[in-house]
């Protein structure tokens, strides 16, 4: 397809000498209810296939859809939690189209009416002097309830998509799961740091939702998705350009890349005296680029109408003010707290951040862990891997727990700094608990005096010439002493204790 | 008289996947315009202060509780794919599908 080609770009410096960025995104976070938006059927992830299915999320005639109340109530907190207005009435719409992912061939959704709006998300992303944070305001469209489709599997072609595909097969387990759609209004006047402000933004609502415990919000898994418009405006116009919508972007870095891709790609089209054409695009992670999906106009007709199966929700202020009162701190003064509980600089928060840790760090200090101590775990080896492995800190076999139990072991002595990352490699090789690592691993430092004692005698019986070196003021020469009993005690000594044990044997000052 | 045109019943025929032939339009057209003119005598009576009405019964927040209905209020693999034309591997299979949404 000619649409396809690789297409030229334009400098990103260029881009916004002559243009300013706007952008608008809409994210869909699929709850954790133990089960559908408007049936019973469980949602546990990655069942058999069509084995969370009944008459209703199957669309079969006569089926009657009922409300998920947690639904509604993990709807009106996050609406809350983006200081939205909620709506005192508000009714579910149908959204007609022919697709074989919604059996009923329409998904229930909300039109018009819906159940949060007019709010806003405060944002950080780094200062241009690069310490410390500034905030970005993003204003929230709206936020309402519908709910998720089924997975189609595309048999035949070759590049199993549905290009070139002979036939589909559709597993309905996921069809029902409720959706939050969360809509921004246009974003403007980032201009460079547009990208940025992006995923910024997508990072927040993440940690909301984790906040909120209203999701799980893991992008890879597609429990968050986001799609993300974007267009660009000529400097000094009030005329918005036109806009193309990416679809699926599925990581927090992706949505970054691929929001600055159709910038340069459009400014290129813009500069050239061209037109952006109004479409949906797909973004390929692997070659960093979007590529043209369907035409797309502003009237598509979905033949929206008020659900005639499902009663309106409506919503009084004493019922919106006690679940007001069940919001969780925000995360971005909850993380200005904990920052200066733990006495953290802000090089030092920004890493914990951007590792996740933040969360666990809090949980290991409430297990006993120091903050120094829990932020150098949690950010160290595990981290180092769930970066490689594409995973979250919390798909490790490490806890709080085992952090403040390594911690309590390193402070009473029982581990040096080299033998607690052996017992971290254990507890990540799922080995047990620190201390049955340390235990299987026969890892201690010799704290007996008696036996340390006894090791440091037989060394300087054996070594009476050097010895005497020692003695006679040649400190230096101890290295080699030290080093005789490290080995004997094979490494589980204090390197430390057994020097100042055998200059103090040898009747010389440290 | 609501117009409605042959061209309004030839889009909506199109959203909603109904082939219609010339002949058929022209006869829709024609007797949807007769049920609008009926429907749209409600228009006459109703006054500012009556709310449109999509549901009759004066209910709201009719829900249920977040708890999973037992396995035999729901349907198997096998019960959900019995009315199926076509199924592989526990899936629906269907015709390739032409378009991306
Ligand atoms: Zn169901």
């Amino acid at each position: 397809m000619s649409t396809n080609a690789i297409q030229p770009v334009l400098d990103y410096d260029e881009v916004l000498e002559s243009f300013d960025p706007v952008m608008g995104l809409e994210v869909h976070v699929e709850l954790s209810t133990h089960t559908k938006m408007f049936c019973g059927c469980p949602t546990d992830f990655g069942a058999e296939p069509n084995t969370q299915v009944c008459p209703v999320c199957l669309g079969l005639p006569g089926a009657l859809p009922v409300v998920n109340a947690v639904g509604v109530e993990s709807v009106i907190r996050i609406g809350l939690a983006l200081n939205c207005q909620i709506a005192s009435w508000c009714r579910f719409a149908r959204k007609n189209y022919f697709y074989p992912d919604m059996p009923k061939n329409f998904q229930t959704s909300q039109y018009d009416e819906p159940i949060a709006f007019d709010g806003y998300l405060d944002v950080e992303i780094p200062s241009r002097t690069g310490d410390g944070v500034e905030v970005f305001r993003v204003e929230i469209e709206r936020a309402h309830m519908e709910e998720d489709t089924g997975k189609s599997l595309h048999v035949g072609g070759s590049t199993g998509r549905i290009q070139g595909a002979d036939y589909s097969l559709l597993d309905y387990n996921r069809a029902g799961i409720p959706l939050i759609e969360i809509v921004t209004k246009p974003v403007r006047g980032a201009g460079e740091r547009m990208p940025e402000v992006a995923k910024a933004y997508v990072a927040a609502v993440r940690e909301l939702m984790v906040a909120l415990d209203v999701s799980d919000a893991r992008m890879e898994q597609g429990s968050m998705r986001c799609d993300a418009n974007v267009s660009l405006m000529p400097k000094g116009s009030a005329q918005l350009g036109t806009r193309t919508e990416t679809k699926n972007v599925n990581s927090l870095r992706s949505v970054e890349r691929a929001v600055r891709y159709e910038m340069m790609r459009q400014g290129a089209i813009l500069a050239d005296g061209g037109t952006v054409r109004q479409e949906t695009r797909h973004w390929h992670e692997d070659t960093g680029v979007t590529t043209a999906g369907r035409e797309k106009s502003d009237a598509e007709d979905y033949r929206y109408f008020p659900e005639p199966d499902l009663i309106p929700i409506a919503t009084t202020t004493e019922q919106v003010e006690a679940l007001r009162a069940t919001l969780p701190e925000p995360p971005g003064l909850r993380r200005k707290r904990l920052q200066g509980e733990w006495g953290y600089s802000d090089r030092e928060m920004g890493d914990v951040v951007s590792a996740g840790a933040v969360d666990l760090i809090d949980a290991s200090v409430a297990a006993g862990a120091t903050p120094a101590a829990s932020r150098k775990w949690w950010t160290g080896e595990v981290a180092r891997r769930a970066n490689a492995d594409g995973k979250e800190l919390g798909d490790y076999a490490l806890t709080p727990a085992f952090v403040a139990e390594l911690d309590s072991l390193v402070r009473s002595g029982r581990l040096n700094d080299s033998m607690a990352r052996q017992v971290m490699e254990g507890v990540l090789a799922q080995e047990g608990s620190p201390t049955e690592v340390a235990d299987a691993r026969g890892l201690e430092l010799v704290q007996d005096d008696s036996a340390l004692e006894a090791a440091v005698d037989a060394v300087l019986a054996d070594n009476a010439a050097i010895a005497d070196k020692v003695r006679g003021g040649k400190v230096q020469a101890a290295g080699a002493l030290i080093g005789q009993v490290m080995k004997a005690t094979k490494g589980q000594a204090d390197a430390a204790q057994v020097r100042a044990l055998i200059l103090s044997r040898l009747g010389v000052e440290g | 008289m609501s117009a409605l045109s042959r061209e309004q019943v030839a889009h909506l025929a199109g959203l909603a996947r109904i082939q219609m032939t010339d002949a058929e339009l022209d006869k829709m057209a024609g007797e949807l315009a007769v049920i609008l003119d009926s429907v749209a005598q409600v228009g006459e009576v109703t006054a500012q202060d009556i709310p449109p009405m999509s549901h009759p019964l004066p209910l709201t927040n009719v829900t249920r509780p977040d708890v999973v209905r037992p396995l035999d209020e729901r349907l198997t693999a096998q019960q959900a794919l019995s009315g199926a034309p076509a199924q592989e591997d526990g899936r629906f299979e269907v015709p390739r599908i032409l378009s991306e949404d």
